[in-house]
């Protein structure tokens, strides 16, 4: 067994060479920011780059991604345009009866709240993860809201 | 909803008393840890998330065994997929047992079909899609224990680390497998 495993971890080893771990949450910082409002000198207070937003979808892979997807209903409801949307609004996912119940429409500070401490937000919920950096958050929220504006997630809500 | 009164774990038969407190003594035992009481809306809430993890596992078997039929994979990988695959059986058995034990339902599972479709299996074409399918779902499921922990009542804080752990490892394998350097930073997940 040792010796399959060995093999096999070679084998693989050299025929890929792409970095998931490479890819790890690194957060640009607001200086590096492209600013996605500008007029003028004026620099908006929320305004996250377009680095921010990638990083914003590395990290939803890997701390969203063990029970949720952009497009299908898993452990949890599909996201693809849940920015905007009605808490518990996904036609086809079962929700607990507090997601049911709750009514709130997911913006930056309501999804903020629910990734900061779900079961203190909406008591009863089943999602018991906690995203407790709120920098990690920010950039989770601007990555669900960017996928939030496209028609592909209208024509999903 | 389970026959509580068949069950002796059951919230009814367990909330008793001015307080209504809950002994959590049984499900201590199955999870190894001191006992605590908790409250019946802690364990309401605690249910519900064990069980949310008690569909993560169901999902995770499930992957398991769509690449182990897949015809995708060799030999030695499928039996390393097999022994991992054992492992979220087992963290499949202990949430089931402590569900049941706080007097819940646990979540069943879906059909294997319906697994297929929302993991889009479709779509694997090769080894290497279907090891880089089961390193997203194994570090998710790790960052998914870390950050529900706190969330969790203490009873169950280090079965789920336990759990966590497992997933690491799975985790640690796959990507060691796909040619993932090691991450240069540490705390790597949670």
């Amino acid at each position: 067994m040792k010796r399959q495993l060995n093999i096999m971890l070679c084998c693989c080893a050299a025929l890929l060479s792409s970095s998931v771990f490479a890819n790890d949450a690194k957060i640009p910082t607001a200086a590096t920011a492209t600013q996605l409002i500008s007029e003028g000198d004026s620099v908006a207070p929320n305004a996250v780059s377009d680095d921010q937003i990638a990083a914003g979808g590395r990290l939803y892979k890997q701390r969203c991604g063990g029970c949720h997807s952009l497009d299908r209903n898993r452990i949890g409801p599909r996201h693809r345009g849940v920015y905007g949307r009605k808490a518990g609004s996904v036609g086809d996912f079962s929700y607990s009866e507090a997601l049911q119940n709750f009514d709130v429409v997911w913006t930056e500070s309501t999804l903020d709240k629910w990734l900061e401490n779900p079961t203190a937000f909406a008591n009863g919920t089943s999602m018991g993860f906690r995203l407790r950096k709120a920098e990690e958050r920010k950039v989770v929220i601007a990555y669900l809201k960017s996928l939030s504006d496209t028609a592909e997630s209208r024509g999903k809500k | 909803m389970p026959d509580i009164t068949r069950n002796p774990f059951s919230r009814r038969h367990l909330l008793t008393g001015a307080g209504r407190t809950l002994s959590l003594a049984a499900v201590s035992l199955i999870v190894g840890s001191k006992m605590k009481t908790a409250s019946a809306a802690d364990v309401s809430q605690d249910v519900k998330i064990l069980n949310a993890a008690i569909s993560l596992e169901h999902e995770g078997i499930a992957a398991y065994q769509i690449a182990a039929t897949s015809g995708l994979l060799q030999p030695a990988v499928v039996e390393i997929g097999v022994a991992f695959q054992g492992h979220h059986k087992g963290h499949r058995d202990l949430l089931v047992k402590a569900v049941e034990t706080l007097g819940g339902k646990p979540s069943a599972e879906k059909s294997l079909d319906e697994y297929a479709k929302d993991l889009n299996a479709a779509s694997l074409k090769n080894q290497t899609d279907v090891l880089r399918l089961a390193l997203g779902l194994e570090r998710g499921a790790a960052n998914a224990y870390l950050g529900l922990i706190p969330s969790l009542g203490p009873d169950f804080h280090q079965v789920a680390a336990q759990m966590a752990g497992d997933e690491a490892f799975h985790a640690a394998i796959l990507a060691n497998a796909l040619g993932e350097p090691i991450p240069k930073d540490a705390l790597i997940f949670g």
